[in-house]
């Protein structure tokens, strides 16, 4: 490849032909602003705060997206490019809320990070907000378009990563505006809930709905017993939330922290993981045998259901009917744990910590509620429990760890790395392998599943027969195999889709997460966990062993289909 | 609502056909209906929100029922040296709407527009695309009596 010279602020680098002025001063450690560009988007170059001087160019040149030139003289911070950057951030705050105290991106916004390091002291032109209402048509992602700074990160994320297409852009110039597909609510527009344009989302724009407030009058109320149950990839990231590395905080203490914010029991998600192994697993070996529909999709991600029932409602049949982790926990602990536990199931309030969003939205399906109550009261994501340890004060290297309560706590490897792409997948195999061969699994890795490739394949020999499998993550992955299969042409027997990129540690709900690189550092995390783990193999928990011997009785038996499965509806969306 | 699929239809093979698509369909319903607007989506293979972004992209197109004959009032400088904002005033009061309005026959709609581009005799405005030029207060009633 050819490189090209140039000098940035006096400092010669050399760089790969095609690189832009961003990129070529990151290489040698100039930090230059940006609010529209993100690392894993095409270049939008709206926003102009990058704007650098280019040695022979009259106009101010955005750095985001001018290529570099060979001999190139690049001026950074001169004091007329310091003023130009003020005035535009100047201009974008004149119609930005001034309301930086109570917006959920306080200390996480890159508009007041950029009006902090540019000592922004005043509000150089009138101050006028759009005033525009509030989107809070959803149960999981509440939009603020008086915020909104028309960066159109979030398009990007919704169209290209996720190819929804919910939101686009009204009208032009000064007039613009993000909205939901056709200018309505966002209910009625295509959008999954996935939440993946609350990360791409510089500002506080767009949030999930936060529903803090409902925990903390749960935990008042004397007559309501609060349990909690944890998604696997939500320890991982929760460590950012208090100032630690991904992974930095251990289980123990964190079920301790959770102690301290209120919760009555604390039980784990990652023990319905590992029920769902079993059932999917079953689920997926009776396919094949009685040979019904395939290729059979996963079902535990709920921005991925939306999707499908929203742009691919004659595939409903494919997918798995087991409900996910969430919602089979929901079910659960107001019968079985209730029943063992000897509580009253209609005092129980079961609030689940989940890396998403679109959890939200699936609590609050009419169909789940299987317990004969609502079967889970309450979702709050990784970042509103980050937002309750905070108010709480807990110094977490201080707090000594505690253990999970009985009966649904207990969880494998194979559970804990359904927080990442692949990790269902690779679960599902550990099991299905031993069930079917009978043999021990020696090597439970199964790495040709990990990762962030966008789309992963495998085979594997079942005592002769050849299952195909695939791993897909981020919709716009997902897309390409659901064509396939509207085709006809898939090869595969099972599936695995997750709706984020980088499957849920990368979720809509977990801690502002960045680029992509972000999350593959927490899928590193995972795998460590996992390889820490005694028991790797779902179908050797011993408490979801006792769960059948004493409760199911048997896989996709007449209970199962009662508590863990569900079936699907089109969504029948006008504004695709 | 009749025949807008038709209309749509007959744009499907040309290239950037739905912006041609939508200047049809208000040339008949003197708007862009949100039925015409899912139709393009569907025929040019867009998803809505894209189809929507082209429909509002354009001042010229319009996502909101207006009167059939629109008139537009050019507000860049040159007419307004030239005394536009009267001319605005003897619109409004001869149809009795303000500006951004229709009338309640249907047969006229009020907008603003940049300039079209008729400098050499200004104010200017357009009916239905059409320039009339040097215009005057005192000219309004003659000029509308064309359409009514």
């Amino acid at each position: 490849m050819g490189m090209v010279n140039l000098t940035i602020d006096g400092i010669k680098v050399s760089v790969p032909k095609g690189s832009t002025i961003l990129q070529a001063a990151k290489e040698v450690g100039i930090k230059i602003p940006t609010l529209c560009y993100h690392p894993d988007q095409s270049v939008k170059a709206n926003c102009r705060v990058c704007v650098c001087e280019v040695e022979g160019n009259r106009l101010l040149q955005a750095a985001c997206s001018m290529p570099v030139t060979e001999g190139m003289v690049v001026k950074t911070r001169s004091p007329k490019v310091i003023e130009a950057r003020k005035t535009i951030l100047e201009l974008i705050l004149s119609n930005h809320p001034q309301e930086c105290l109570t917006c959920a991106r306080n200390q996480n916004c890159e508009l007041q990070e950029l009006a902090e390091e540019y000592s922004i002291r005043e509000y150089a032109f009138e101050h006028k907000v759009r005033g525009l209402a509030k989107d809070t048509s959803t149960p999981s992602i509440v939009r603020d378009p008086d915020k909104c700074i028309l960066c159109r990160r979030c398009i990007d994320a919704c169209s290209v990563t996720q190819s929804v297409y919910a939101l686009g852009i009204e009208n032009r110039g000064h007039h613009a505006m993000v909205v939901p597909s056709m200018g309505k609510d966002l209910i009625d527009s295509p959008c999954v809930m996935c939440g993946q344009c609350i990360h791409a989302c510089p500002v506080g724009a767009i949030t999930e709905r936060e529903q803090i407030d409902e925990f903390l009058a749960a935990v008042a109320d004397p007559d309501k017993i609060v349990v909690t149950q944890i998604a696997p990839a939500v320890r991982l990231a929760i460590a950012e939330e208090v100032g630690m590395k991904p992974g930095e905080m251990p289980m123990d203490v964190f079920v301790a922290g959770l102690r301290q914010i209120g919760f009555d029991y604390v039980l784990h998600t990652n023990f319905t993981a590992d029920l769902t192994i079993i059932e999917e697993g079953n689920e997926l070996l009776k396919r094949l045998k009685e040979g019904g529909v395939l290729p059979m999709f996963t079902s535990c991600s709920p921005g991925w259901i939306n999707f499908c029932e929203t742009y691919y409602p004659d595939l409903l049949d494919h997918l798995s009917t087991c409900k996910s982790p969430q919602q089979m926990f929901g079910a659960l602990v107001k019968t079985y744990w209730a029943e063992k536990m000897g509580i009253d199931p209609a005092k129980i309030y079961s609030v689940s910590i989940m890396p998403c969003t679109a959890k939200k939205y699936e609590a609050s399906r009419p169909e789940m509620q299987d317990s004969g109550y609502r079967d889970v009261d309450l979702v709050l994501t990784t970042r509103e429990i980050g937002r309750l340890f905070r108010m709480s004060g807990i110094d977490f290297t201080k707090l000594e760890g505690s253990s999970f309560d009985s009966w649904m706590g207990k969880y494998t490897g194979a559970a804990v790395i359904f927080g990442a792409t692949g990790g269902v997948m690779e679960a599902a195999l550990r099991t299905v392998y031993e069930v079917v061969t009978g043999q021990e699994l020696k090597d439970v890795n199964f790495t040709a599943v990990r990762g962030m490739e966008g789309i992963k394949e495998a085979e594997v020999d079942l005592n002769g027969t050849v299952v195909k499998v695939a791993v897909a993550h981020g919709l716009s992955n997902a897309r390409k195999l659901m064509d396939q299969v509207r085709a006809g042409e898939s090869p595969y027997h099972f599936i695995e889709i997750m709706a984020c990129p980088g499957g849920c540690i990368g979720g809509g709900g977990q801690p502002i997460t960045k680029s992509n690189a972000q999350r593959q550092v927490r899928i590193d995390a995972i795998y460590v966990e996992d390889e820490n783990c005694e028991i790797r193999k779902s179908h050797e928990n011993p408490e979801v062993k006792i769960l059948y011997d004493e409760f199911l009785h048997e896989p996709l038996g007449h209970k199962s289909h009662e508590l863990l499965h569900t079936h699907y509806h089109p969504k029948n969306k006008k504004y695709l | 609502m009749k025949g807008y699929k038709e209309i749509i239809a007959s744009y499907a093979n040309v290239p950037g056909g739905i912006i041609e698509a939508y200047h049809a369909i208000q040339k008949e319903f003197s708007y862009l209906p949100e039925e015409a607007i899912l139709e393009a989506a569907k025929v040019f293979n867009l998803p809505v929100s894209e189809a929507y972004g082209v429909a509002t992209f354009y001042s010229m197109f319009s996502v909101k029922p207006r009167g059939k004959n629109v008139i537009r009032i050019c507000e860049s400088a040159p007419c307004h040296v030239a005394g536009a904002a009267e001319v605005v005033a003897a619109l409004e009061r001869e149809l009795g709407i303000c500006m951004g309005e229709s009338t309640q026959d249907g047969l006229f709609a009020l907008e603003f527009t940049e300039c079209v581009g008729q400098c050499q005799a200004t104010p200017v405005i357009t009916i239905n695309g059409k320039p009339y030029l040097n215009v005057s207060p005192a000219k309004i009633p003659e000029i509308l009596a064309e359409y009514k």
